[in-house]
C-alpha cells in the first residue's frame, strides 16, 4: 500500500532552543487512522508539523502524499496544505470575528489556489448539518458551546476534502459525549473519503477506535 | 470581495466600537485643521463682506477695532459717543453718504439701532412687510429678531430698561412695530431699528408730557415765570409715543450736542474716501476716520496667527494620536498572534496573511479620511450660514 506520509532520519531542533526530536522511520498508509500517543514535550504535535510541512527537518526526510516536503519551498508547502491537508487543533482556533459558516469556508478565503464556488458552499453547509450546526451557521463562536466550536474547526478541515487529516488532541476540550460526535465525524469522512487520520492524542480510552497507535516512547529518541 | 478584504471588513465590524474610535481618531486629525482653515476662510470673507459694504467709520479717538465692530455688528457695548454735530460735519463735507448710529439700548437681548432711512438704502435692506418707521417711536425690526420675537407690523417692543434704580435713568419705552425686513443675513437680522431721535427719546435726552401751559395743568408746575414754566417732578412722562402725544415730544438743548455712536461714511470713491481721511488726521483731531477693511485685515492677521498655532497644536496631538493608534494596532497583532499562526498553518502565505491587517489599515484610514472629508463639506455648505448665525449676528 501506498504512504501518506513517511519520515526517514528526521531531526528536528527548534532554533535557539535545546529540544530536539530524531525519527529513524515512521510510515502512514493511506487510509490508514493512526494515533499518536507519548508524554507532553515528546515532541507529537511536532511530528504534525513535519508531516505538514509546518515545520522543517534539519536533516532527513519527510514526504507526505508523495511530495518531498523537507525539500519544498515554502510557497509549495502552503499550497500543499491548502489542497491536501485538513488540520484540525485542540483549541479549535476559530476566528472569532468570522461566522461559523466563514470560519469552515476561511480556508477558502485564504488560499487562493482554492476556488470558493457554489460547490465549496454546499460543502459546508452539508458538512455544518452532519454535525448538527444548521441552525448556527450565522452565529459566531462565542455563541457556540465547546462542543460545537470543535464540530466547527472539524468542519473546517474537512472543507477542502483534504487526502490527509492531521488531528492534534482534537477531543483534549470536550466532554464524553462530544469527543465520541467528534471522532465520529472524523472516522466517517474517511472512510467515505479513503483519507487518512493521524491523529495526536492523550486519552487512551479512544485508543480501540483507531487502526494503530504509535508511542512516542517507543518510536525514536526524542528528547527535551 | 478578495479572501483579505472580507476577513478585514468583518475584523472590523466584530470590532465596531475600536473600529470607530479609531475612524473619529482620524477623522479629527484629519478634519481639525483643514475645518479650521475652511472656517476662518469663511469668516474672513464674512466680516471682510461687511466691512468692504462700510468703507469708513468715523467715531470717537480710541480703539479703532472696537469702534469698527460695534458699528458693523452692534455690539453691546457702544464705543465713546461723539456728537450729532460731527455727523453734520461728515455729511457737510459733501464728499460721502453719511449715515448716524445710535448703539447702547436693547429690546429683548436684541440691539436698538438708532439711525435715518439711508442706512437701509445704503446696505440693500428691504422692508419685507410693512413700511419703513417714519415718526417718533416707530420701529422696523430684522428678520430674525421679528422671528424670535413673533412680532409683525402692529405689534409694540418694548426697550429694555438701562438703569431700573436710578429714578433719572433710562425708562422703557413702547415702540411701535411698523415693518419688518426682509432677512440679509447678516447682523441686521437681528437688530430693530428706529430713528435716531427715538434712541434719544430712550435713552432720556427727549421726552413728552401733558402741556404744562394748558389750563388745568398748574398741579405739576412749580413755578411759572413769563413764558418760563419750571415744572415739578411729579409730572408725567410719557413711556409710549402716540399720534396723540407725539407733538409733546421734544429734546432740551442743543440737538447738535446729542450723543451718536459712529457715522458710517459711504465715499462714492477713491478720491472722496482720501480726501475725507485727510481731513480728520490733525493731532488735536478728536474723532477719528478708519477704513473698516483696514481693521477687520488687522483683525483677521490676529486670528490666522492664532489658526498657525491652533494648528501646529492639532499636529502635535494628531501625530500622538495617530502614534497611539499605530501602537493600539500593533498590540493588536501581538494579541492575535494565534490567529496569525492558524491562517500560515491552514497555508495562507505570509502576503496573504499582511493583505488582511493591511486591509484593515487602509479601511480604518479610508473610513478616517472619508469621514474627515463629510465634515468639512459640511463646514464648506453651512459654515457661512452658522457664522452669520453665530458669531456675526
Amino acid at each position: 500500500m501506498a504512504a501518506a506520509t513517511r519520515l526517514r532520519d528526521v531531526v528536528f531542533r527548534y532554533p535557539g532552543g535545546d529540544f530536539e526530536l530524531r525519527i529513524p522511520e515512521l510510515r502512514v498508509d493511506r487510509g490508514e487512522q493512526v494515533a499518536v500517543i507519548g508524554p507532553s514535550g515528546s515532541g507529537k504535535t511536532t511530528l504534525l508539523h513535519l508531516v505538514a510541512g509546518i515545520a522543517l527537518p534539519e536533516a532527513g526526510v519527510v514526504e507526505t502524499a508523495d511530495v518531498d516536503l523537507s525539500r519544498s519551498g515554502d510557497a509549495a508547502r502552503r499550497s500543499f496544505r491548502a489542497r491536501r491537508l485538513g488540520l484540525v487543533f485542540q483549541e479549535f482556533e476559530l476566528l472569532e470575528y468570522l461566522s461559523v459558516l466563514d470560519n469552515i469556508l476561511l480556508p477558502y478565503r485564504m488560499n487562493p489556489v482554492l476556488r470558493l464556488d457554489a460547490a465549496a458552499r454546499e460543502r459546508a453547509q452539508v458538512l455544518a448539518a452532519g454535525v448538527g450546526l444548521r441552525d448556527k451557521l450565522a452565529r459566531t463562536p462565542a455563541r457556540l458551546s465547546h462542543g460545537e466550536r470543535q464540530r466547527a474547526a472539524l468542519c473546517r478541515a474537512l472543507v477542502t476534502e483534504p487526502e490527509l487529516l492531521l488531528a492534534d488532541e482534537p477531543t483534549g476540550n470536550l466532554d464524553p459525549a462530544n469527543k465520541e460526535r467528534a471522532l465520529d465525524a472524523l472516522f466517517a469522512y474517511c472512510e467515505r473519503a479513503g483519507a487518512t487520520l493521524l491523529t495526536v492524542t492523550h486519552d487512551y480510552e479512544l485508543l480501540p477506535r483507531f487502526g494503530r497507535v504509535i508511542d512516542f516512547k517507543t518510536l525514536g529518541e526524542g528528547s527535551a | 470581495m478578495s479572501g483579505p478584504a472580507f476577513l478585514a471588513w468583518r475584523y472590523l465590524l466584530h470590532h465596531r466600537i475600536k473600529t470607530a474610535i479609531l475612524v473619529i481618531s482620524i477623522a479629527l486629525i484629519v478634519f481639525l485643521p483643514i475645518g479650521l482653515r475652511v472656517l476662518v476662510d469663511q469668516s474672513a470673507r464674512e466680516l471682510t463682506a461687511r466691512a468692504d459694504l462700510t468703507p469708513l467709520v468715523v467715531g470717537a479717538r480710541g480703539s479703532a477695532l472696537e469702534l469698527v465692530l460695534a458699528s458693523l455688528y452692534f455690539e453691546p457695548e457702544p464705543p465713546e459717543p461723539i456728537s450729532q454735530r460731527e455727523f453734520e460735519r461728515v455729511r457737510r463735507t459733501g464728499l460721502v453718504e453719511a449715515v448716524p448710529l445710535h448703539l447702547g439700548f436693547e429690546t429683548r437681548g436684541r440691539p436698538i439701532v438708532g439711525t435715518t432711512l439711508d442706512y437701509f438704502a445704503l446696505r440693500g435692506l428691504r422692508v419685507a412687510t410693512g413700511r419703513a418707521m417714519a415718526v417718533l417711536g416707530e420701529c422696523v425690526v430684522g428678520a430674525r429678531a421679528a422671528r424670535e420675537f413673533g412680532v409683525a407690523p402692529g405689534d409694540t417692543l418694548v426697550s429694555s430698561p438701562q438703569t431700573v434704580f436710578q429714578l433719572a435713568g433710562v425708562y422703557p419705552l413702547k415702540m411701535k412695530v411698523v415693518g419688518v425686513l426682509a432677512p440679509n443675513h447678516s447682523a441686521d437680522d437681528g437688530a430693530v431699528f428706529v430713528d435716531v431721535k427715538t434712541a434719544w427719546v430712550i435713552g432720556g435726552l427727549g421726552h413728552g408730557h401733558r402741556d404744562l401751559a394748558e389750563p388745568g395743568a398748574d398741579a405739576d408746575v412749580a413755578a411759572r415765570e413769563g413764558s418760563r414754566i419750571t415744572a415739578k417732578a411729579s409730572v408725567v412722562e410719557y413711556n409710549e409715543i402716540t399720534p396723540e402725544n407725539l407733538a409733546s415730544f421734544h429734546f432740551h438743548g442743543d440737538v447738535g450736542d446729542l450723543p451718536l455712536s459712529a457715522v458710517l461714511a459711504f465715499p462714492p470713491d477713491e478720491r472722496a474716501r482720501a480726501l475725507l481721511l485727510g481731513r480728520y488726521q490733525a493731532p488735536d483731531e478728536a474723532v477719528q476716520v478708519v477704513r473698516s477693511t483696514a481693521v477687520m485685515d488687522e483683525l483677521l492677521e490676529t486670528v490666522l496667527t492664532v489658526e498657525s498655532y491652533a494648528v501646529a497644536a492639532i499636529g502635535v496631538v494628531g501625530a500622538a494620536t495617530l502614534a497611539t493608534a499605530a501602537l493600539v494596532f500593533l498590540l493588536s497583532i501581538r494579541l492575535r498572534r494565534r490567529e496569525i499562526e492558524t491562517l500560515h498553518k491552514i497555508g495562507a502565505s505570509r502576503p496573504r496573511v499582511a493583505a488582511v491587517l493591511l486591509s484593515e489599515v487602509v479601511a480604518v484610514a479610508v473610513l478616517g479620511v472619508g469621514l474627515a472629508g463629510l465634515l468639512t463639506l459640511g463646514v464648506s455648505r453651512f459654515g457661512e450660514a452658522a457664522i452669520r448665525r453665530f458669531l456675526l449676528s
